[in-house]
């Protein structure tokens, strides 16, 4: 297939699979030159689609390149090389090969130019991206994966389910804008939220990425909410709901910070924050917002996967990642503070920083729109990010109490990928036209006026003083905070197990009173046979649900 | 071991003045540029810095209570 090699995707994919192949610095050297090569074939390929495919009566069009594709594509590639830079000595062969093929994944669905492809790609992540997270190798991760594919998988079913009803509905199957107005659409809109992180079943987020290895969580952070974010751009801008869902997410992950004591933790709420502000853009729907999430999107996988490289190494080096462990690592750790202390200001948006030309631009969208109280929420959550994350992270890991914890700065292939990530954050802000000139329609917002940057100053600087303030009321506990994911770690099996064991009773009386077997004795011959009951008993279920499905 | 200059209580004391001093002045600032408010409420005096700070607080009571409800021990799913 000579499309795979100029598709980046499908590149990326293939070699994932030839990683573990690889030992040493043979394998360093495959992993950053496949990035490069990905890259080189996004800016050298011409805008339009290419690869169309004849699949049943249905065409699939597997590149559909445009300049948001484009810029999602190139975002997507410098992560997959600083990533692997970062963790190519340490990471595992598995885990590699994983975030290889999920990033792929990524950059699959973004060029997909149909729906068919999409679903196949959106699910293919899903499952990369849980094989990352059981890379981390302990108990704990293997229950967060478990509880995370479940989620992933069930939003599969819903956008799976979406795009069967619009396909009968508009018999066409091209991936482009469309209204929430039917069936169809809610749930292939639902099926895009649920990736984002938005409530009510956010909760997957921030229960699985902590669980992950040192590295696999920088992977994660970039790919999973930015592909929704991109979908959501392409198929759902201007819808009135989103600018609603996406303030709700940016005060659930400003909250949920405050309240936890996990350093990833900490961070993976403040995704679902920053995901909240492009949400939002997407439903203000203006060029201005438009573009102000796609760049917020941009800078944001970008100093985000900074933070988690600084939070990485510093779990890396003592193996602790609560705050409450943490403390004084600014003495031995100097690189890697100052490093997380730059990647806490780009989110925060501070000037010279890459968040402040991007987010300003969703800001300034609700301005002029003249939605007052979008943009007096959207100021709020602007102060509170400099709260949870800006101040927050820096401070319980770097500063306060001295842990007496005296570990070195990491690996210098974890420093260079740490200060080359550090180094964009700054320049991006300082050159705004570097990025301005890749979105999607003309800009011509510009973010350094005096008025801007005395007002964010002042925004900022006093969220801080709020914090130091109220320093008292911030300090960390041993405790976590319950979400929804309650549900179905508590109550969920709880009620499930009850069910089965009157099942059980009821399937031990039935053999009884059929076979003549005493009922000690009946538990032990009906083991086997009950857990094919069972299985037949889920399948009858599905077979059912599968059944209304059609039926309605 | 020697104390790092972040931790001396010396230096503490410097960063608070240096903090209250640029705090102050992000504020006078407003005196000379031109902010151009695109809303009636921004043409208060110190209205972003006022408004930072008292939002701030409001989200840091909030999570406060919120906590009360919310908070288990970190152990709680594993038992």
């Amino acid at each position: 297939m000579t499309c795979s090699l100029f598709h980046p995707g499908l590149l990326l994919i293939l070699s994932g699979f030839f990683i573990p192949l690889f030992n040493g610095t043979r394998r360093t050297l495959f992993i950053l030159l496949i990035p490069c090569l990905a890259l080189l074939s996004i800016w050298s390929m011409p805008l339009g689609n290419a690869c169309n495919y004849q699949y049943l009566e249905y065409e699939l069009i597997l590149i559909n390149l445009d300049t948001l594709s484009r810029l999602f594509l190139t975002v997507f590639a410098i992560t997959v090389f600083t990533g692997s830079l970062f963790c190519c000595k340490q990471a595992k062969s598995t885990e590699l090969a994983a975030a290889f093929i999920y990033a792929g994944g990524a950059m699959s669905v973004v060029l997909a130019g149909d729906l068919i492809s999409l679903f196949i790609f959106w699910e293919l992540m899903a499952l990369a991206s849980t094989l990352i997270i059981w890379s981390a190798n302990n108990n704990g991760s293997w229950r967060a994966g478990m509880r995370y594919i479940t989620i992933h998988l069930l939003g599969g079913v819903v956008l799976m389910c979406g795009i069967t009803a619009y396909v009968n509905e508009t018999g066409s199957l091209l991936f482009t804008h469309m209204q929430a107005n039917s069936v169809a659409t809610w749930l292939i809109l639902s099926g895009f939220l649920l990736n984002a992180g938005a409530p009510p079943l956010s909760a997957w987020l921030a229960d699985a990425y902590p669980e992950t290895s040192f590295s696999g969580m920088v992977f994660l952070s970039a790919f999973t909410t930015k592909t929704a974010v991109y979908v959501l751009l392409r198929g759902f801008p201007g819808t009135d709901l989103l600018v609603y869902i996406g303030l709700f997410m940016i005060f659930y992950g400003i909250i949920y910070a405050l309240l936890e004591n996990d350093m990833r933790r900490i961070l993976a709420y403040s995704i679902i924050n920053q995901v909240g502000f492009m949400v939002c853009g997407i439903g203000i729907g203006t060029e201005m917002a438009l573009n102000g999430a796609a760049a917020h999107a941009f800078t944001h996988i970008i100093y985000k996967a900074l933070l988690l490289m600084s939070a990485g190494s510093v779990l890396y080096m003592t193996g602790k990642r609560k705050c409450t462990d943490l403390g004084g690592l600014i003495q031995s750790m100097p690189v890697t503070a100052l490093c997380g202390i730059i990647g806490a200001l780009a989110i925060s948006s501070f000037p010279l920083t890459s968040g402040f030309v991007s987010k300003s631009m969703i800001t300034q969208a609700s301005v002029d729109e003249h939605i007052i109280w979008v943009w007096l929420l959207l100021q709020a959550a602007s102060a509170g990010v400099f709260l949870h994350a800006g101040i927050k992270f820096p401070w319980f890991v770097f500063f306060q109490k001295d842990s007496g914890l005296r570990p070195d700065d990491p690996p210098l292939n974890m420093q260079i990928g740490m200060i080359l990530f550090a180094i964009t954050c700054i320049l991006l802000g300082v050159f705004p036209e570097v990025l301005y000139d890749m979105l999607p329609y003309p800009v011509q917002y510009v973010p350094y006026t005096a008025a801007h940057v005395v007002t964010q100053l002042q925004l900022l600087l006093f969220s801080g003083l709020a914090f130091f303030v109220m320093l008292p009321w911030m300090q960390r506990t041993l405790t976590i905070s319950l979400d929804f994911d309650w549900f179905y770690r508590k109550p969920g099996p709880y009620i499930f197990n009850v069910l089965f064991n009157y099942l059980e009773q009821f399937q031990t009386g039935l053999c009884h009173l059929y076979t003549k077997i005493p009922i000690k004795e009946v538990s032990n011959v009906l083991a086997f046979r009950l857990s094919i009951a069972r299985n037949i008993f889920i399948l009858l279920g599905l077979f059912i649900l599968t059944l209304f499905y059609f039926l309605i | 071991m020697k104390q790092n200059w972040f931790y001396k209580k010396s230096s503490i004391k410097k960063i608070w003045v240096a903090a209250a001093v640029v705090l102050l002045l992000t504020v006078l600032i407003e005196l000379v540029v031109t902010l151009h408010p695109h809303f009636r409420i921004e043409s208060i005096f110190a209205f972003h810095a006022v408004y930072g700070f008292l939002t701030c607080v409001a989200m840091i009571i909030f999570a406060k209570i919120l906590g009360v409800f919310i908070k288990r021990k970190d152990d709680y799913y594993d038992m």
